[in-house]
């Protein structure tokens, strides 16, 4: 006796909508990283061939057009020190008051959260102005890399504290109701536990703020200067990276390769410190942290 | 009576605690550690003495305006387990928060009322609750072991308390893992993480690390709602065999399981959003001629 064929119960039906949704949303995610490879590709293909060694220890000279970028990348460094310094410290101290010490819906932290927020989207000329009023003329530091230092502090602060908050936000309360059972005083309940767990949202605000200095142009012109000799202390200005690309590109004629060059070297000089920045979080704080 | 002579003769001349020096001599560490020290644990007397320990007058607990808990006094008795049942938010979590001032760290919590844990003043503002939550040990409804190896859960809360010298930790760790049968279990991989065991198993791990803290008084809430029926049975043999060694304090849904271990019973009902005690009394009482009509209602499955 023949089988009798089988027709499928559910003939299949091609949904058209839901192709071309996939595909839009497909599209949109491959432009945005074929956009990213396209910059950085130009960036390196303008900017590698004048590599060397000497380009990152030498002085600029003749306004930036020859020599390298020695002075420059050291007074980066150290206009980043100055505001990871502050930053850091007053980030995790505010995130944690606000996580912590005060409950969520308390009007104090609502204020405070508040403020940070609109903090954070000021324009960082703003910032800029801010910076040179109050360290440059009223605290008397002049144009320096720690009046620099301290305006990118302030406009970092926020996106760290609001980011480090959440990371304390995401702590399972399981684990704070665990230690006072236990008995566990709140300062080693916060050292020993809450801080080495909140890395990761600790991670992110560092990686963001340090994003967010390394790029900064605007507020450093008017802070920490356009001197482009090797700084020899804190009070003395000091030019950053992105305002030497700024300057080359926009004041000096003929300046363009050695921009292209810097703008790479900062592009690669972001990767390796946000790559330390979360190593150094992850090991130095989040080593006693056994993630499943 | 067999069982109240062992249990006199193990109340009498309590040894010093062997390593905590908190200047308490009032309070008495359960001599249960002691011997828990050479050997596990062992299942203690059927039955205890009613000696009221903690005294609990006229407690009243609210969240901001909205009360929970109305006016309760209630006595619990020493080293006897004792059940509160009640339907859910009859406030049965918080009188157990209470105990050990966890409601401290709830937002706009508000307690009143008195409570006594033996010489204890628990609400007064002069008393240590670090000190107080070492002696109160806590279980919770979801094991909540921290986000650490095996042998730092127990090992940090020790550190924590002034057990210096790690041999002291460690032999304290090792008495605590076999009270809660999970030493064999984990012997060869206390440095792995104590997520990566399973809820049973981290249950017990937490009530180890509750017991290595030489509590005198155990708060369980609901300690075996999130287990399957194998780990709640280990939980619940724990729990019995804890009889007679540290005062017990259980909240649990499962009334057969409070009718098996409950040395005494605590009915807790709510009226207009309000937690009330209905009925208190020995366990067998509760559970086969209880008193109050609700009661009768609820134990035999026909309210709550």
């Amino acid at each position: 006796m023949p089988k009798p064929e089988l027709a499928p119960s559910f003939p299949r039906v091609h949904r058209i909508g839901d192709r071309l949704f996939a595909m839009g949303i497909w599209g949109i995610a491959i432009s945005i990283v074929a956009w990213f490879a396209w910059f950085l590709i130009d960036i390196c293909v303008q900017g590698i061939p004048l590599f060397s060694w000497e380009f990152l220890t030498e002085a600029p000279r003749n306004a930036g057009r020859a020599g390298g970028i020695g002075s420059i990348l050291v007074s980066t460094l150290l206009i980043l020190a100055v505001c990871l310094s502050v930053s850091v410290p007053l980030g995790l101290g505010t995130a944690i008051l606000l996580s912590e010490y005060s409950a969520r819906n308390h009007r104090f932290g609502r204020m405070v959260r508040r403020s940070l927020d609109i903090l954070a989207g000021v324009p960082s000329i703003v910032f800029g102005m801010f910076g040179n009023a109050l360290f440059c003329m009223y605290l008397g530091m002049g144009f320096s890399i720690l009046s620099g230092g301290l305006t990118l502090a302030c406009m970092v602060l926020p996106i760290l504290i609001r980011s480090t908050e959440e990371g304390f936000r995401s702590v399972p309360n399981e684990y704070r109701l665990a230690a006072a059972a236990t008995g566990m005083s709140r300062s080693a309940t916060l050292t020993k536990l809450l801080i080495p767990a909140a890395v990761p949202g600790l991670t992110v605000g560092l990686v963001l703020g340090i994003g967010r200095a390394l790029a900064e142009t605007a507020a450093l012109i008017f802070t920490s200067g356009y001197v482009d000799r090797m700084p020899e202390s804190l009070l003395d200005s000091g030019r950053a990276l992105s305002v030497h690309i700024f300057d080359l590109s926009m004041n000096v004629a003929g300046g363009d390769r050695q921009a292209y060059a810097s703008a790479a070297v900062l592009v690669g000089l972001l990767l390796v410190i946000n790559g330390i920045a979360s190593l150094f979080a992850n090991r130095w704080l989040g080593k006693k942290i056994l993630r499943q | 009576m067999v069982g109240e002579e062992n249990f006199a003769t193990m109340n009498t001349n309590q040894p010093p605690s062997e390593y905590f020096d908190d200047g308490q001599p009032g309070i008495p560490i359960s001599k249960g550690r002691k011997s828990a020290a050479i050997g596990p644990l062992q299942a203690g007397p059927p039955c205890c003495p009613r000696e009221p320990w903690i005294q609990i007058e006229d407690l009243s607990i609210s969240y901001g305006n909205k009360r929970v808990l109305q006016e309760v006094s209630l006595a619990i008795n020493r080293k006897c387990i004792t059940a509160l049942i009640g339907p859910s938010g009859c406030g049965k979590t918080s009188l157990l928060c209470s105990l050990n001032r966890l409601t401290d760290l709830i937002p706009g919590c508000r307690a009143e009322g008195k409570i006594t844990i033996g010489p204890i003043d628990v609400r007064s503002s002069t008393t240590d609750v670090i000190t107080l939550r070492r002696k109160v040990g806590m279980i919770f409804q979801r094991p909540n072991p921290f986000p650490l190896s095996i042998r730092k859960n127990i090992e940090m809360p020790l550190k924590e308390h002034g057990v210096k010298h790690r041999t002291d930790r460690e032999s304290i760790m090792h008495s605590a893992l076999k009270d809660v049968g999970l030493w064999d279990e984990v012997k060869d991989r206390l440095n792995s993480s104590a997520q990566s065991l399973s809820g049973g198993q981290q249950q017990r791990l937490c009530i180890a690390r509750a017991l290595a803290l030489q509590p005198e008084v155990i708060l369980l809430d609901e300690p075996c709602s999130s287990l399957d029926p194998i780990s709640s049975g280990i939980i619940e043999e724990l729990m019995a065999s804890f009889r007679a060694r540290y005062t017990i304090v259980v909240v649990t849904h499962n009334l057969q399981q409070a009718r098996r271990i409950a040395d005494e019973a605590a009915f807790f009902w709510v009226t207009d959003g309000v937690g009330h005690l209905i009925e208190h009394g020995v366990g067998t009482q509760v559970f086969d001629t209880p008193q109050h009509p609700l009661t009768v209602a609820f134990v035999n499955g026909r309210a709550g």
